[in-house]
């Protein structure tokens, strides 16, 4: 029985191509039970679209490219989900890091361990 | 009001996050399905449902990504539902249709959902036919449904969908694949995808060949597409559309819902059915009924007629 099966929505922000590390964590939060929506290079009305029409209960965002976008992106699923939580990845420089989590984002940068990001999956989605 | 019934009314009325939030609670299953069945009742039964089948990678998602942009002039707005295989070990999944839908975008007329099949075999999750429902009661005027591409062809699209489009590549198989996997009587529409691959003309004579062995008349008709590039996809658009008025104008349409709601009762009372039997084996009586049986003690046979006997008593 899988009656209580969270969902997570996984996107990139920006141009950046790399989709190795997204795919990575998909795969692990597979593993630990997660349904995990893939919806790959996204603009900002895309993410909102898929996180509000997949009723997701946590979105991941891999950050490439410019941070302003990645902002805009969270900004604009924070307003069409309250409350919805939002972690990240990516190549996230440090001011970048300080900026996304002001706004209430778990940031993982690389060098981060697969664990601590499902461990953080489970915490955010109130497993 | 209950939960289910603000949540339907909202719905209804046209918020999408409502809608959202439904899908969700149908495929948690459970008494709340019956609710939101019978509270949508009175508005379901307009929506064209659109299947689009297929072995893994023949390019479904593509495909349906092509079609939107004519599905959205010629109805205003579609919803597509996605099914991807959970994983059987872990439960979990990776949705990925939604990857190939992104090369436009089209903005608030397109509903995409994406849906674990939940160990549910078919090519579709069990919750697909609710799903579906809800979005015909919410006035979404088509609805595209994507099997999982696992196995051969996926048959209980067939009982969803008012068309059903199997979606080929050049190379695949030669006509004893076509009768063996019984595909030939499960398309409405057939697709050659990738048609600028080689043995796209030799894919079509096989197909042909089988078709022939149809009792229906006409014939599904072959559309040959290459879906990255659009190409062809004019062309199936308006094939489904002529299956559609040709199935409109016969009884058919009326026949193949009418099996369709009985394949749901079927379906709901299989699956109380598998959860009793599930619960009873797991409870103590059930394993020590098992462990007596295993251990020689007492004759298979009359373990099942025990085990049958508890479950009717218990059914009841």
């Amino acid at each position: 029985m899988s009656e209580t099966q969270k969902r997570i929505l996984m996107a990139k922000t920006g141009l950046d191509g790399h989709w190795r590390g997204p795919t990575i964590v998909a795969r692990a939060l597979r593993d630990a039970g997660y349904e995990v929506i893939m919806i790959g290079m996204a603009s900002t009305d895309d993410i909102v679209r898929a996180a509000v029409d997949e009723d997701v209960d946590l979105v991941g965002l891999n950050i490439g490219g410019h941070i302003d976008v990645a902002l805009r992106a969270v900004r604009a699923v924070q307003e069409a989900r309250p409350g919805l939580a939002i972690f990240a990845g990516g190549t996230v420089p440090p001011h970048a890091k300080r900026q996304l989590e002001a706004l209430g984002v778990e940031v993982y940068p690389p060098g981060s361990r697969l664990s601590d990001i499902v461990d953080a999956a489970a915490r955010l989605t109130g497993g | 009001m209950s939960e289910i019934g603000e949540l339907v009314a909202a719905a209804l009325d046209g918020k999408r996050e409502a809608l959202a939030r439904l899908l969700s609670i149908a495929e948690r299953g459970g008494a709340a399905v019956l609710e939101i069945e019978e509270r949508i009742r009175p508005r379901v039964g307009g929506a064209w449902v659109v299947g689009v089948t297929g072995p893994p990678g023949a390019g479904k998602s593509t495909l349906i990504n092509a079609l939107l942009p004519h599905a959205q002039a010629a109805m205003g707005k579609a919803a597509v539902l996605a099914v991807d295989p959970s994983s059987p070990f872990s439960s979990g999944a990776i949705l990925g249709d939604r990857v190939r839908m992104q090369g436009r975008t089209f903005g608030p007329s397109v509903f995409i959902r994406s849906m674990a099949s939940r160990g549910e075999m078919g090519g579709l999750a069990r919750a697909a036919s609710t799903c579906v429902r809800l979005f015909d009661a919410c006035g979404w005027p088509v609805v595209i449904v994507e099997t999982l591409g696992i196995g051969q062809v996926e048959l209980d699209i067939m009982d969803l969908a008012d068309s059903v489009v199997v979606v080929l590549n050049p190379g695949w198989g030669d006509t004893i694949q076509a009768n063996k996997a019984g595909l030939t009587e499960a398309g409405d529409v057939f697709v050659i995808n990738k048609a600028d691959k080689p043995g796209a003309q030799q894919t079509r004579k096989d197909l042909l060949e089988s078709l022939a062995l149809l009792a229906k008349e006409p014939k599904p008709e072959i559309v040959e597409t290459v879906a990255t590039a659009s190409e062809g996809v004019g062309a199936l658009w308006q094939a489904i559309e002529a299956q559609r008025s040709l199935l409109m104008d016969s009884t058919e349409m009326s026949d193949r819902r009418a099996l369709r709601h009985r394949r749901f009762v079927k379906k709901t009372i299989a699956h109380q059915i598998e959860h009793s039997i599930a619960r009873l084996l797991a409870s103590e009586r059930g394993e020590r009924l098992i462990a007596d049986a295993s251990l020689g003690e007492i004759d298979l046979s009359r373990t099942i007629a025990q085990v049958l006997a508890i479950l009717s008593h218990d059914l009841k």
